[in-house]
C-alpha cells in the first residue's frame, strides 16, 4: 500500500490505489458481481457500436462492417463464454490423490491475483484492450486499463465510455503516452499483461521485475507462411490475402512474408493480384474496407521496407492519406530491408526456398514467431513442419483463425511472447492456482514413518506409501481390500505402540 | 566460458536429439540410476553440508525426485501428445489440438536447502519436456555442489545437460546469457535480479521463492496432534525449509498448551540434547547462524535458546508474546527458532496475515470447518496445507509454488512438464469449406455479418445425435457452395 497521502499522488497511483483499496473491500470476489460486470461490459459493446465504429474509423480507416467482425463479435462471444462458464472455472478443482491422501481432500483452488495492469495495443484497440479485461474480471480482479494513444479516437472512447457501464473504482480507464505509462509501470500490480513490441516488452518485464509481478507478453515477430507446391494455390492465396490485407496488414498474426518453390512465385502473385481486386476493387484507397496505416511515423517506416525489393503488385502510396496499396515483392532477398523486422503492413514479400526442408531452416534461423502458417494438402508435411518448427501457434491452410477458437490459448514463445489467454486460459492467466491440502487431526498413526528418531524400518514405510501411485479406478476390488488391510495394520500398529 | 556452454546446449539441442520420447526416458532412467546407485555419497554431502542425517536425505530429497522420475517415465507419452480441445462452428471440421513442445535451454539455479531435490526435481521435468539444461548448484551447500559436477556427466547425456559450478560472478555470469527459461529458487531479493536479466532476452521464468508463512492454531483442535505435525515442519532440516511453519498465530489462552505439547514432542525427536541427536541438523554456515542467532534478541525464550557458533548448531527454540514489529517478525525466519504470536481470535488473524505479502504456504490447524473455511477464503498464498504442515509438497498433483513476492510459476509432477514446454495451439484446416469463409471476405455487406456473427457466437455443444449430423450437414452445405464449379 502506499506511504504517500492520496493528495500528493500522481493521477496514476492515485487510480492504481483506488484499484486496490476497491480490490481489498472483497466486492469483486462473488461470482454474481462479476457475472454482473461482465454482462455490463457486453451491454456496452453492443449498445455503443456506433461510437466503437467511428472510433476505429478515425484511428484505422476501419469500415463498419470491420469493426464487428474484427472487434466486438469476438468480445461478445468472449464475454458470453465468461459468463456462461464462470461458475466452472472459479470453483475448487480436485485433483488425483494417492494413498498417503486417500482420506484428505485434495483440490487447487483458483483465486483473483489483485490489481492486474492492461496495456492494449492500437491495432485493435477493443480486442486487444478489453479481450484481456475479461479474463482479468471473470477472475476477480481488479484492472488498471491502459489503452494505447496511437489510437487516440478508441482510447478516448474508452475513457469517457466505459465508467458508465463498468465499476469505475475496480476499472479505471487511464490514458496518456509514454510518461503516464512509466509512472503506470512504478507501482505495484500482481499482473501486468502487455500487447505490443518487443523493445518496450523489455522494459515493461524488467519494471515488473522490481516488484515481482508476473507478466504476460503478447508480442509479435516475423510470421512466415509456407506455400508448398502440393496444394490449392487458388484457395491458399485468397485466404492469405484476406490474412495479409486486413486492417492493412496491421495485425501481429498477419502472414509475414511467403516462402514458396520458385516454379510457383508467379501463380502466386498472380492469385493474390486476383483477389485484391476481388475484396478491395480496382482502387482500393476508394474502397471502404481497405483500412489505413496507423499515423505518419509507421507510415514512413513502411514506405522505407520497400527499399531494395521488387514491387510485383501495388506500391501505390499517398503520405497524406497514410494510405499503402495492398503490395507484393517477389525475388526478396533474405537481407532485404523489408526482412529485418515485423514489417506491420500491407507489404507481402516472397522469398523463393527450393525445398520444405530450405523452408523449415529458414524459419528456424530466425526468432520463435507469434504465428506458423503452412499451406499443403500433404498431411505428412504438415506434421513435420509443426514438429521441426516453433512459433506461438499454427494455422494450416488458413490464416488469423486460431485466434477465434476460445478452446486454444493464444499466445507467443521466446521473442514473441510469454504467457497466454483466450477462454478460460485468460482466466487462469490470471488467477492464482492454490493447492489445497485439507487434512484431519486423525490418524496420527500414520504419520509415525516420518518423525524423528528416524529408522531404516520407517524409511521402509515411507517409501511403500509415497512412491506407489496407484490408479483407483483400474485397481481390482481383491487387491484395493488387500491394499486397505496394509494401510490399517499400520495405523493400529501406531495406535498401540504409541 | 558460461556462453560456450550455452551455445553449445543450444546447437545440440536443435538437432532434435531430445526429440523422441525414447532419449528422455534414456535420460530420466540414468538420472534414476545416479540416485539409487550413488545415495550413499549423496547422504555424505549432505551430512557435511547440513549435518543431514542418512533417512531425512531420503526422506526430504531422495524420494520426491524418484516419484517424479517414475511418474515422468510413464506419463510421457500422454503428456507430450497433442491435447485435443473443444471445438467451435467455425472449426468443427477441422482438426485442433494444443502440442507441448521444448522451450530450448532452460537455466535451474537451486538453492543450498534441498540442494538435490531442489535441481533434480526440475531437471526431471525438463528432461521430459524435451529440454537441455544447465544446472547451477548453490555454491552454500559445496560439497552437494561438487559431487552433483562430478556425476552427472558420469549418467546423462553431458552435451545436453551441463552442471555450472561457482559463486555470485559466475552466477552472473551466465544470467548474461540467453535462455528459454529460467527456473530459480530462493530468495525474493535474488529473484528480482533473476527477473530483471530474464526480462533482457524475454526469458520466462518460475521463480520458487519464500516468506514467512504463517501457522493459525485454532483453540477448537487437538493441540497435541497440531503441536507434533507443527514441531516435525518446523524443527526438520534446522528450520530450513522454505515452507516450514515460520511462526504461530494462536489465542494467549492456548499459548502455554501449545509450548508444553512442543516441549513433549521435541523430546520424543530429539531426545534431551538436540545436539548429539544424529537426526537434528546443523545452520548452512556462520554467517546465517548469526542472521538466526540475531532474531531472538528482543524475544522471550520460552524453549531452547541454546547455541554453539563453532558448529553451527542452533537448538530449536520456542518463542512466547512477540510481537508483530520484533526483528524476528521482519524476515523470513529460515531457522529453528518458532515465534508465537498471540491474537484474539480467527477475524485478527486473518488481518495480520493479509497485512503482509502473501507467502509461500498458509497453515490452519482446526476441527471447525468454518474456520478454515473463512481462513481459506480470505487470505492467499501460494499453498495451504489444513491440519498438518509441508505436505501439499507432497502431492505431485498439487501445482507447487508462490504467489506475489513468495512467486510465481509452478512445479512437480505433470506441473513441471507443463511449466518447461510450450503449449503451441494448431489449427489444422483444409482446403475444402471455402464456403464457410465468405462471411469474413470483404465487401463486409451486411448479409456478410450476419453469417459471421452466426458462426462465432455458436460453440459446438456436446449434444449429440440428429443435432450434430444436422449441424455438419449445414456447414456441408453452405462450405461446399463455393468448391463446386
Amino acid at each position: 500500500m502506499n506511504d504517500f497521502p492520496f493528495h500528493s499522488m500522481s493521477r496514476e497511483q492515485k487510480a492504481v490505489d483506488r484499484a486496490r483499496k476497491a480490490f481489498l473491500t472483497g466486492r469483486s470476489k462473488s461470482l454474481e458481481y462479476r457475472i454482473t460486470q461482465l454482462k455490463n461490459l457486453l451491454r456496452f459493446v453492443r449498445e455503443r457500436q456506433n461510437e466503437i465504429a467511428e472510433g476505429l474509423k478515425k484511428d484505422l480507416g476501419r469500415s463498419e462492417g470491420g469493426t464487428p467482425l474484427y472487434e466486438t463479435l469476438g468480445l461478445e462471444s468472449e464475454i458470453n463464454l465468461a459468463v456462461k462458464y464462470l461458475k466452472e472455472w472459479a470453483a475448487p478443482r480436485p485433483v488425483s490423490k494417492s494413498m498417503m491422501t486417500i482420506s484428505d481432500q485434495v483440490y487447487i483452488q483458483p483465486e483473483p491475483l489483485g490489481v492486474v495492469l492492461v496495456i492494449g495495443a492500437w491495432n485493435y484497440p477493443w480486442a486487444v484492450t478489453i479481450g484481456p479485461l475479461i479474463g482479468a474480471i471473470a477472475a476477480g480482479n481488479a484492472a488498471v486499463i491502459k489503452p494505447s494513444e496511437v489510437s487516440s479516437h478508441t482510447s478516448k472512447v474508452m475513457e469517457d465510455l466505459l465508467p458508465l457501464y463498468l465499476d469505475k473504482e475496480l476499472y479505471p480507464v487511464v490514458t496518456g503516452g509514454v510518461t503516464e505509462t512509466q509512472e503506470l509501470l512504478k507501482q505495484r500490480f500482481d499482473h501486468i499483461f502487455y500487447t505490443g513490441n518487443g523493445t518496450v516488452a523489455k522494459i515493461i518485464m524488467e519494471a515488473a521485475a522490481k516488484h515481482l509481478t508476473p507478466t504476460t507478453l503478447e508480442l509479435g515477430g516475423k510470421s512466415p507462411c509456407y506455400i508448398d507446391n502440393n496444394c490449392d494455390l487458388a484457395i491458399a492465396c485468397r485466404r492469405i490475402a484476406w490474412g495479409k490485407y486486413s486492417n492493412c496488414g496491421q495485425t501481429c498474426i498477419a502472414p509475414d512474408y511467403i516462402l514458396c518453390d520458385p516454379s510457383m512465385q508467379d501463380r502466386v502473385i498472380e492469385e493474390i493480384k486476383k483477389n485484391i481486386k476481388d475484396f478491395y476493387t480496382e482502387d482500393p484507397k476508394k474502397c471502404m474496407d481497405y483500412g489505413r496505416i496507423i499515423n505518419q511515423r509507421h507510415f514512413k517506416r513502411l514506405m522505407a521496407l520497400l527499399e531494395g525489393s521488387t514491387i510485383a503488385v501495388g506500391g501505390e502510396n499517398d503520405e497524406s492519406e497514410c494510405y499503402i496499396g495492398p503490395t507484393v515483392l517477389r525475388d526478396v532477398k533474405p537481407d532485404a530491408k523489408v526482412m529485418q523486422e515485423e514489417i506491420f503492413g500491407p507489404l507481402l514479400p516472397i522469398l523463393t526456398v527450393s525445398s520444405a526442408d530450405e523452408a523449415i531452416k529458414f524459419i528456424n534461423q530466425r526468432e520463435k514467431p507469434l504465428a506458423l502458417y503452412i499451406f499443403t494438402s500433404d498431411n505428412k508435411l504438415i506434421k513435420r513442419m509443426i514438429a521441426e518448427t516453433s512459433s506461438g501457434g499454427v494455422v494450416a491452410n488458413d490464416c488469423l483463425m486460431h485466434f477465434s477458437v476460445s478452446s486454444l490459448p493464444f499466445g507467443g514463445v521466446g521473442n514473441s511472447g510469454m504467457g497466454h489467454y483466450h477462454g478460460k486460459y485468460g482466466f487462469d492467466n490470471l488467477s492464482h492456482l492454490r493447492g489445497c491440502l485439507i487434512k484431519q487431526l486423525k490418524m496420527e498413526g500414520v504419520n509415525k514413518m516420518r518423525y524423528p528418531p528416524h529408522t531404516a524400518d520407517k524409511l521402509g514405510w515411507a517409501r511403500f506409501f509415497i512412491l506407489k501411485h496407484v490408479d483407483f479406478g483400474s485397481l481390482g476390488r481383491m487387491v484395493l481390500l488387500a491394499l486397505m488391510a496394509v494401510f490399517v495394520a499400520v495405523i493400529l500398529q501406531g495406535y498401540f505402540t504409541d | 566460458m558460461e556462453k560456450q556452454v550455452v551455445d553449445g546446449l543450444r546447437e545440440v539441442f536443435q538437432s532434435g536429439r531430445s526429440r523422441p520420447l525414447q532419449y528422455r526416458k534414456q535420460q530420466l532412467g540414468a538420472l534414476h540410476r545416479l540416485i539409487t546407485e550413488h545415495q550413499e555419497d549423496i547422504e555424505q554431502a549432505l551430512k557435511q553440508d547440513l549435518n543431514r542425517n542418512t533417512y531425512n536425505t531420503s526422506l526430504f530429497e531422495l524420494i520426491s525426485i524418484e516419484n517424479d522420475i517414475k511418474l515422468a517415465e510413464s506419463e510421457m507419452a500422454d503428456w507430450a501428445a497433442p491435447r485435443p480441445v473443444k471445438k467451435n462452428l467455425n472449426s468443427a471440421l477441422d482438426n485442433v489440438y494444443i502440442k507441448p513442445e521444448p522451450l530450448g535451454v532452460v537455466l535451474i539455479i537451486g538453492t543450498w536447502n534441498y540442494p538435490w531435490a531442489m535441481i533434480l526435481q526440475p531437471l526431471v521435468g525438463a528432461i521430459a519436456a524435451g529440454n537441455a539444461a544447465v544446472l547451477k548448484p548453490s555454491e552454500l551447500s559445496e560439497h552437494s555442489a561438487r559431487l552433483m559436477k562430478e556425476l552427472l556427466p558420469l549418467y546423462l547425456d553431458k552435451e545436453m545437460y551441463q552442471v555450472v559450478t561457482g559463486g555470485v560472478p559466475e552466477t552472473q555470469e551466465l544470467l548474461r546469457q540467453r535462455f528459454d527459461h529460467i527456473f530459480y529458487t530462493g530468495s525474493s531479493m535474488v529473484g528480482k535480479l533473476v527477473m530483471e536479466a530474464a526480462a533482457r532476452h524475454l526469458t520466462p521464468v518460475t521463480l520458487e521463492l519464500g516468506g514467512k508463512s504463517p501457522c493459525y492454531v485454532d483453540k477448537n483442535c487437538d493441540i497435541a496432534v497440531a503441536c507434533r505435525r507443527i514441531t516435525w515442519g518446523k524443527f526438520a532440516n534446522c528450520g530450513q525449509t522454505c515452507i516450514a511453519p515460520d511462526y504461530i498465530l494462536c489465542e494467549p489462552s492456548i499459548q502455554d498448551r501449545i509450548v508444553e505439547e512442543i516441549q513433549k514432542t521435541l523430546l520424543e525427536f530429539y531426545q534431551t540434547d538436540p545436539k548429539s541427536s544424529p537426526d537434528y541438523c546443523r545452520i548452512i554456515n556462520t554467517r546465517h547462524f548469526d542472521r538466526v542467532l540475531a532474531l531472538m534478541n528482543e524475544c522471550t525464550i520460552a524453549l531452547g535458546g541454546e547455541s554453539d557458533r563453532s558448529q553451527c548448531y542452533i537448538a530449536p527454540t520456542v518463542l512466547k508474546d512477540v510481537l508483530p514489529h520484533f526483528k524476528i517478525m521482519q524476515e523470513e525466519i529460515f531457522g529453528p527458532l518458532l515465534p508465537i504470536v498471540t491474537v484474539n481470535g480467527l477475524s485478527e488473524a486473518i488481518q495480520f496475515i493479509n497485512a503482509r505479502e502473501k507467502p509461500l504456504a498458509l497453515y490452519v490447524f482446526s476441527s471447525d470447518k468454518t474456520v478454515i473455511k473463512r481462513m481459506l477464503a480470505e487470505t492467499s498464498s501460494g499453498g495451504v496445507t489444513v491440519n498438518d504442515v509441508l505436505m501439499h509438497y507432497t502431492v505431485d498433483t498439487l501445482p507447487f509454488g508462490g504467489v506475489g513476492n513468495s512467486g510465481m510459476g509452478r512445479y512437480h509432477g505433470k506441473h513441471t512438464f507443463d511449466q518447461l514446454s510450450h503449449h503451441r495451439a494448431c489449427l489444422i484446416k483444409s482446403f475444402a469449406m471455402e464456403g464457410l469463409n465468405d462471411a469474413r471476405y470483404p465487401p463486409l455487406t451486411a448479409a456478410r455479418l450476419r453469417k459471421a456473427k452466426f458462426f462465432m457466437q455458436h460453440r459446438l455443444c456436446s449434444c449429440s445425435g440428429i443435432c450434430v449430423w444436422a449441424v455438419i450437414a449445414t456447414l456441408l452445405a453452405i462450405g461446399l457452395k463455393d468448391n463446386v464449379p
